[in-house]
């Protein structure tokens, strides 16, 4: 396959950045996306160029650590996957592919495609967790859960936090990101415990750091490569309103 | 050889873990907060004991190479995690666990380490499931299990095929309720450069920061690596792509030992490799041998018309296929331990009936399961599994077997370790696959992550104790001393020079090179002429790298050329050091598998009599010979036999 | 008021949002409940008695407020709302696929703008002059009204402004396609049997409260 790939360039967070266009030859349609761009680079590198900067790590789909607006879409135009496990049989000879950084507010660009999501590392430090400490802890089968409830704790955790859900939103929200964690632990007994303060706080420290509200668009849901779903954030919604609702002055 | 003390405690196996803790003193409440310890890495090794270590009131610096705490590669684990519950009542036990996991190693792991981590197995459990794993259910309510490689109980516990992820979202979630309090300290994308010694002990580290490639110092009263294996060094594994051997390389460049470099765990479930263009192997959990026969034509015609197109194997009748596993290993079947299986896939192809374009690879066949269970019971189980063959392959699993083939997948290998986790460096300690402690010759499916969390949530934070208890007068580091000054020069001074090199050679040119030579000589099948020939041509690359290799750009800036440049600078003397270790042990044992010493019937030869050792080697000097030293294995324990799982 | 409301949670701008576009929705039905009378007799006798009962009755002249303040803080909110999620992303993407799964959704700061219009234009043809201006009176045997339908009735027999009133409303329309069921979420209610359930009755309601709106001009115009 030949292709041209318009990709976006930026030296570092601090410097205008533009589209550029680089042509492909010869790529096999069995090769993976990012595979793809590792034959653009070391091109590039032969070139005496400066090779395009993008995350990644596992290359199976499960780390997050891939990201890349693909044609107007994260993860490009395949369902259900990351880049990393998207492949170029799902493109056209001749294609130019649009490639852009995860555009969003919290998300500055560090380097070309290369984005900061600390911001959602700093909103599971304000709560996404269940502060048990290592050790004392009861038997793991001391709390029978039913399956059902542990099964859509389990859809709900299968959040790589990759931010796709944030990229694909017209509001840069990231709700569905939130949503999936305090929904987790929110269905789980161990997680209800402390499941007011964690919602409070999560959601607190979500729109501290400038995410855009959710509009229930469901963009996200559509581009989650998990594809968690939207209910999840209608669970947060009430979990907020019932902890609002129940909070007391201290 | 009086160097390695591995320091096992007196008394009866099942008692030494109980007394070396009723024997420990802890450091007061009080101290800890005066004590700071350095973590590298956040996999599950890491991030366990990073969280730990702050729950107990040390201050703690917490470093991931990644962008986040919880991309760490832990999180691609798929099947699950060991433990000694017996919830099935199959008859499972400590002891059955420890058992099986020194055979499945083959009799090459230390038997007081892995009898302790058969122990607090069950504790993991408790514990990932108050964090919140949502571990998977029965319909009571209670936890699942479900079998693997090299046991016959069932004594797995899962999270769909996403173990790993859901463990090290726990261990992540439990490091970031420490970040938040402000106990633990977090970089993120810093890669380890250097180890800092002070007086003879661990006391720092030189880390670049990955975004404006500036090298940063940090001090601590300890040092903990937490950095993972080396499989890497095949170029192609199922390692991520930020997998490396430096942060255990740079300390056995410093003084620590390390422990069987040659053992690596080849999985016999991988997808089998499609062009010159690939950059990593996929694993496909071992947990589909759970319910997936393994197959090749029994006729080799048939074969070559499967890989020439003109043959499908849905077409091939029953009595034609040989599954080659269930007719060697009638006991345990399909599911024999991963070295094993890989031998036995391997043995087939190269005899001419393997399948595929390649003609490397075999047939992971679900239309009995499918028959016998329903498509709904085999998708709920492998759901994701099978999503993921189909948008890499391009085939429907539900329609058409899988193809696998072996791929490097875990090294049991690494820096040697005594009871207490602490290398031959004092203050410098090794958890998880960074260290060498607790798989032998072969780790069992699901044990790396219970080895993981084990040594990050239950010993570490005890045995760190023993060292740092004597710490405490010790003040905070500065980190102007000469020692640091020397460490960052030196670093510098090898930045510069790979940016001065200017060849004409990308660093995953070399790369790939290295990896063929691994994977064609130091790979599956082992043998004298073959090391001694990579030995050779690892050099012979090694010395056209530091002449040819092409880093573009500066370090002051992003440079992910530079970052792998660094790596594969490593990866092309560890492997030498791998060819070297698999060059001294003329025997086969595990996933070292020596083609010289096997029985009649091609199953392992393992020598007791000479190579009962753990083979740790001492790093000398850039111009002399690493010298081998052993820690003889007593197995007071167990009665050693040859492993059988006929 | 919107100092404060700036500084609310996303969630809490949400749920009202929700709870203040319900109410909306509830007043648009009892408003066209009231406005079809207009078509029942050339008299405008129903329709005006009722309209006399909403302005004299105090129960519904209280409530006016309340929906007053309903629209005040559904509109400030709408605001705030979309200029935080402008905000949100400060660099736009050269390509964007429409990804939403709730079409209208993309565009209720549009709809919910021009509906704007259309409401300060819609008040001051009707409320305005009914409060202050002098509109004629009538007399039936049950007593004597303002007699509110003659103006309806004036104003739809203007073409211009039944196409500009049938535009908003479509518009008004596609807002509540989206706004009904989304309030649904914004509250926490989600679920695999029932949402879609709502996903459905609150589509027909918007098209209900559309074509009844729509309905009353072009009937004006077209038979009367």
């Amino acid at each position: 396959m030949d292709l041209t790939l318009k990709i976006w360039r930026q030296a570092s967070a601090n410097e205008k950045g533009q589209f550029i266009n680089y042509p492909v030859t010869d790529i096999s349609p069995d090769a993976s996306f990012l595979e793809m761009l590792d034959i653009l680079n070391e091109e590039l590198v032969h070139k005496d160029e400066d090779p395009v900067a993008f995350d990644h790590d596992c290359r199976e789909g499960i780390c997050g650590a891939c990201s890349l607006f693909i044609n107007g879409r994260p993860h490009g135009p395949d369902k259900g996957i990351t880049t990393c496990q998207m492949h170029m049989r799902h493109f056209k000879d001749g294609e130019t592919i649009v490639i852009e950084p995860w555009r969003a507010k919290p998300f500055p660009v560090i380097k070309d495609l290369m984005v900061d999501r600390s911001a959602f590392d700093e909103i599971i430090q304000a709560g996404g967790f269940i502060s048990v400490k290592t050790g004392g802890i009861p038997d793991a089968n001391a709390i029978p859960i039913p399956k059902r409830v542990a099964d859509i704790a389990m859809d709900a955790a299968a959040c790589i936090g990759c931010g796709a859900c944030v990229a694909a939103c017209k509001n840069a929200s990231a709700m569905l990101f939130v949503a999936a964690k305090v929904s987790q632990f929110a269905r789980l007994p161990q997680g209800k415990v402390e499941a007011r303060e964690r919602v409070q706080n999560m959601v607190a420290k979500m729109d501290e750091l400038g995410f855009g509200n959710c509009t229930n668009t469901y963009a996200c849901e559509a581009e989650c490569p998990k594809e968690i779903s939207v209910s999840h954030i209608a669970r947060m919604n009430s979990e907020f309103l019932i902890s609002k609702l129940a909070s007391q002055k201290k | 050889m009086t160097k390695l003390d591995a320091k096992i405690p007196q008394g009866p196996l099942a008692e030494k873990w109980t007394t070396y803790k009723q024997d420990l003193s802890p450091v007061n409440p009080a101290n800890k907060r005066r004590l700071e310890i350095i973590v590298i890495g956040t996999g599950l090794a890491g991030a366990s004991a990073a969280a730990s270590f702050a729950e107990l009131g040390f201050k703690v610096k917490a470093f991931t190479i990644l962008d986040s705490p919880r991309r760490a590669h832990s999180i691609a684990a798929q099947g699950g995690i060991n433990a000694a519950k017996n919830y099935p009542n199959d008859g499972d036990s400590i002891y059955r666990l420890f058992y099986d996991t020194i055979k499945g190693g083959d009799y090459r792991a230390r038997e007081a380490n892995v009898y302790r981590l058969a122990e607090v197995s069950n504790n993991i459990i408790d514990q990932c499931v108050a964090q919140g794993v949502p571990f998977a259910r029965e319909y009571g309510g209670l936890l699942d299990n479900r079998s693997f490689g090299g046991a016959l109980v069932s004594r797995t516990f899962y999270a769909r095929g996403q173990t790993g992820q859901q463990l090290l979202l726990g261990a992540y979630s439990a490091l970031s309720k420490e970040v938040g309090k402000g106990n633990v300290q977090m970089y993120n994308r810093r890669d380890m450069m250097e180890l800092v010694i002070i007086d003879g002990r661990a006391r720092g580290v030189i880390m670049r920061n990955l975004v404006t490639g500036e090298l940063e110092r940090y001090s601590a009263h300890a040092v903990v690596l937490a950095t993972g294996g080396y499989g890497n060094v095949f170029f192609l594994s199922t390692n991520a792509m930020a997998s490396n051997g430096s942060a255990i390389w740079k300390a056995y460049k410093k003084g620590a030992f390390f422990g069987n470099p040659a053992f690596t765990q080849i999985h016999p479930t991988c997808i089998p490799v499609k062009g010159d263009y690939q950059s990593k192997l996929t694993l496909m959990s071992e947990s589909l041998r759970n319910d997936g026969r393994i197959w090749v034509p029994k006729h080799k015609e048939d074969a070559q018309k499967i890989r020439d197109g003109q043959l499908k194997p849905t077409e091939i009748p029953e009595d034609r296929r040989d599954y080659y596993l269930e007719r060697r290993y009638p006991a345990f079947g399909n599911l024999v331990p991963r070295d094993v299986a890989s031998r036995a896939a391997k043995e087939r192809c190269d005899a001419g009936f393997g399948v595929g374009r390649t003609g490397l690879a075999v047939y992971l066949d679900f239309a009995d399961a499918i028959n016998r269970l329903g498509k709904q019971v085999i998708e709920a189980r492998y759901g994701n599994l099978f999503q993921m063959y189909e948008k890499i392959v391009d085939e429907n699993p539900y329609e058409t077997p899988m193809m696998i083939y072996p791929a490097v997948h875990y090294t049991m290998g690494g820096l040697w370790v005594d009871y207490e986790l602490q290398t031959t460096i004092p203050g410098l300690f090794a958890a998880g696959e960074a260290n060498f402690s607790d798989h032998g010759a072969n780790r069992l499916g699901a044990s790396a992550l219970m080895q993981g969390l084990a040594d990050g949530y239950f010993i570490l934070p005890y045995t760190i104790q023993s060292y740092l208890n004597d710490q405490i007068r010790v003040p905070f580091f500065k980190t102007d001393l000469p020692e640091f000054d020397q460490a960052e020069n030196s670093t510098k001074a090898t930045i510069d020079r790979l940016l001065s090199i200017k060849g004409k050679n990308t660093v995953d040119s070399y790369h790939r090179k290295l990896g063929l030579i691994m994977w064609d000589h130091v790979g599956m099948g082992r043998n004298k002429e073959g090391l001694e020939k990579a030995i050779r041509l690892i050099r012979e690359l090694r010395e056209d790298f530091w002449n040819n290799v092409r880093v573009p750009g500066k370090n002051e800036m992003v440079n992910p050329e530079l970052e792998k440049a660094l790596r594969v600078a490593d990866f092309l003397e560890l492997g030498e050091l791998m060819a070297k270790d698999a060059l001294q042990r003329k025997e086969s044992c595990g996933g070292h598998f020596r083609e010289e010493y096997q029985t009649e019937e091609g199953e392992a030869l393992r020598d007791d009599e000479n190579f009962s050792f753990v083979s740790a080697w001492e790093y000398k000097g850039a111009d002399q010979e690493d010298v081998l030293h052993k820690e003889i294995l007593e197995h007071e324990f167990l009665h050693v036999t040859q492993r059988s799982y006929k | 008021m919107s100092k404060t409301m700036i500084s609310y949670s996303s969630i809490t701008k949400k749920i009202i949002m929700a709870l203040a576009g319900l109410f909306l929705v509830s007043f648009l039905l009892v408003h066209l409940s009231i406005n079809i009378l207009v078509l029942f007799d050339d008299t405008f006798e129903l329709f005006n008695q009722a309209g006399h009962f909403m302005v004299t009755n105090p129960v519904i002249q209280t409530i006016q407020w309340v929906l007053f303040f309903g629209f005040i803080l559904h509109i400030i909110l709408g605001v705030i709302i979309q200029i935080q999620n402008w905000l949100a992303r400060p660099k736009r993407y050269d390509k964007k696929y429409p990804s939403e799964m709730s079409f209208f959704s993309k565009y209720m700061i549009h709809t919910g703008a021009i509906v704007f219009i259309f409401l300060i234009i819609h008040f001051a043809n009707f409320f305005i002059k009914l409060k202050f201006g002098n509109v004629e009176s009538i007399t039936y045997e049950s007593g004597t009204y303002d007699n509110m339908g003659q103006m309806v009735y004036n104003l739809f027999k203007d073409g211009a402004y039944v196409v500009f009133y049938i535009v908003a409303l479509l518009l008004l329309g596609f807002h509540l396609d989206h706004g009904i069921q989304s309030a649904f979420q914004s509250l926490g209610l989600n679920h695999t049997v029932y949402t879609p359930v709502i996903k459905l009755i609150g589509r027909l309601l918007a098209i209900f409260i559309t074509l009844g709106f729509i309905a009353i001009p072009l009937v004006i115009y077209f038979f009367k």
